[in-house]
């Protein structure tokens, strides 16, 4: 696991401390990072600076309220892949990108002839409707009428968490969101 | 094509639609990144959206017990951060709800998706490292007998930092 620029080893292990500790995220009260802190064996300040470094060093994309899409009403949401030539993967995914129609943009590796898509786009909706809607625009922007693509809705979450990398949780149960 | 293929009927929105006060609104718009790293975070934000530090801790209470927020932490980057993949299976529907449970159970899986396709199961595996990964794929595909295709990223164009709602 990669943390930052080798710290002591006592700090090192600290950090892993923290880390398991916010997987829940932070507690709501007042002192959070203090009682985070108490629970990790370094003090307030240090949390603070290593919350930081994080975020400089790019190891954390950001740091905040993390929202569960369905409960404010984005109960559609479709997987969209693509087949483009791979000469093409990174104009086109900048391409989508630009649009702000997606939530994510990836180029990913293909699997047999079965699966070759490379390119890889999820796009958020009220309602199915406002999704294919979404996606007739994400065509018609990136020129992308005749590409080979297949649309894969949810139809139920199973799980949704943030990483874990300490493994002593139990597991999450099943719920229905849809 | 199962009947879990094109079932387009369940996909009615949930009927319990949450109301938002215009302080939860603000919240979940403008905090879900750049959240304040001071001692007393919650009376940053209060500063901020000109209310009490007590009320924004009534607030993110309330959201975090009705779901709309998971937690307030950091997303992690897996690229730096450990090995990750997303993956998926083709689960048989008398089985689905088994072998859903199943692959929910591996703490190194974080999202667990039902979708439209013949590969109907869909899943991130994140792991410490490459090894783990590799490892907890043969596991899963002892315990299930089934095939786990992995998608692994090979570049990212655009990761959402954050979700703008349309509050309507």
């Amino acid at each position: 696991m990669q943390l930052i620029l080798s710290p002591p080893p006592d700090q090192a292990s600290a950090q892993e401390r923290l880390r398991v500790a916010l997987q829940d995220g932070i507690p709501l009260s007042p002192r959070p990072y203090l009682t985070l802190a108490q629970q990790c064996g370094l003090s307030e300040q240090e949390v603070i600076e290593v919350l930081q470094t994080w975020e400089q060093s790019h190891l954390t994309r950001r740091f905040g309220v993390v929202i569960n899409h369905h409960k404010i009403g984005y109960t559609s949401n479709a997987m969209v892949v693509w087949e483009v030539a791979d000469s093409e993967v990174n104009r086109l995914g900048a391409a989508i990108s630009r649009t702000g129609l997606v939530s994510l943009c990836y180029q990913r590796k293909p699997d047999g002839p079965d699966w070759p898509y490379n390119l890889y786009c999820m796009l958020h909706g009220k309602s199915r409707e406002e999704v294919l809607q979404r996606m007739d625009r994400l065509k018609a922007q990136c020129g992308l009428q005749e590409t080979p693509c297949a649309v894969l809705f949810s139809l139920r979450q199973y799980k949704q968490c943030g990483g874990r990398y300490a493994h002593t949780k139990p597991p999450v149960s099943v719920k229905e969101v849809l | 094509m199962s009947a879990l293929n094109s079932p387009t009927t369940t996909h009615t929105p949930s009927t319990n639609t949450i109301e938002l006060s215009g302080l939860e609104k603000a919240i979940l718009s403008d905090y879900q990144k750049g959240f304040p790293l001071t001692p007393r975070p919650f009376f940053t934000l209060a500063n901020q959206l000109g209310c009490t530090e007590a009320e924004v801790l009534t607030c993110l209470q309330r959201l975090q017990q009705l779901g709309v927020i998971t937690r307030i932490g950091p997303v992690f980057n897996h690229r730096r951060a450990g090995a990750s993949t997303l993956a998926a299976l083709r689960a048989p529907v008398e089985q689905l709800q088994n072998i859903a449970e199943l692959i929910n159970a591996y703490d190194e899986v974080n999202h667990n998706y039902l979708r439209e396709h013949d590969l109907n199961l869909w899943f991130v595996i994140t792991a410490p490292d490459a090894d783990h990964l590799d490892a907890v794929i043969r596991n899963m595909e002892t315990a299930t007998g089934l095939k786990v295709r992995r998608f692994p990223m090979v570049r990212p164009y655009h990761i959402d930092l954050g979700f703008r709602p349309d509050f309507d």
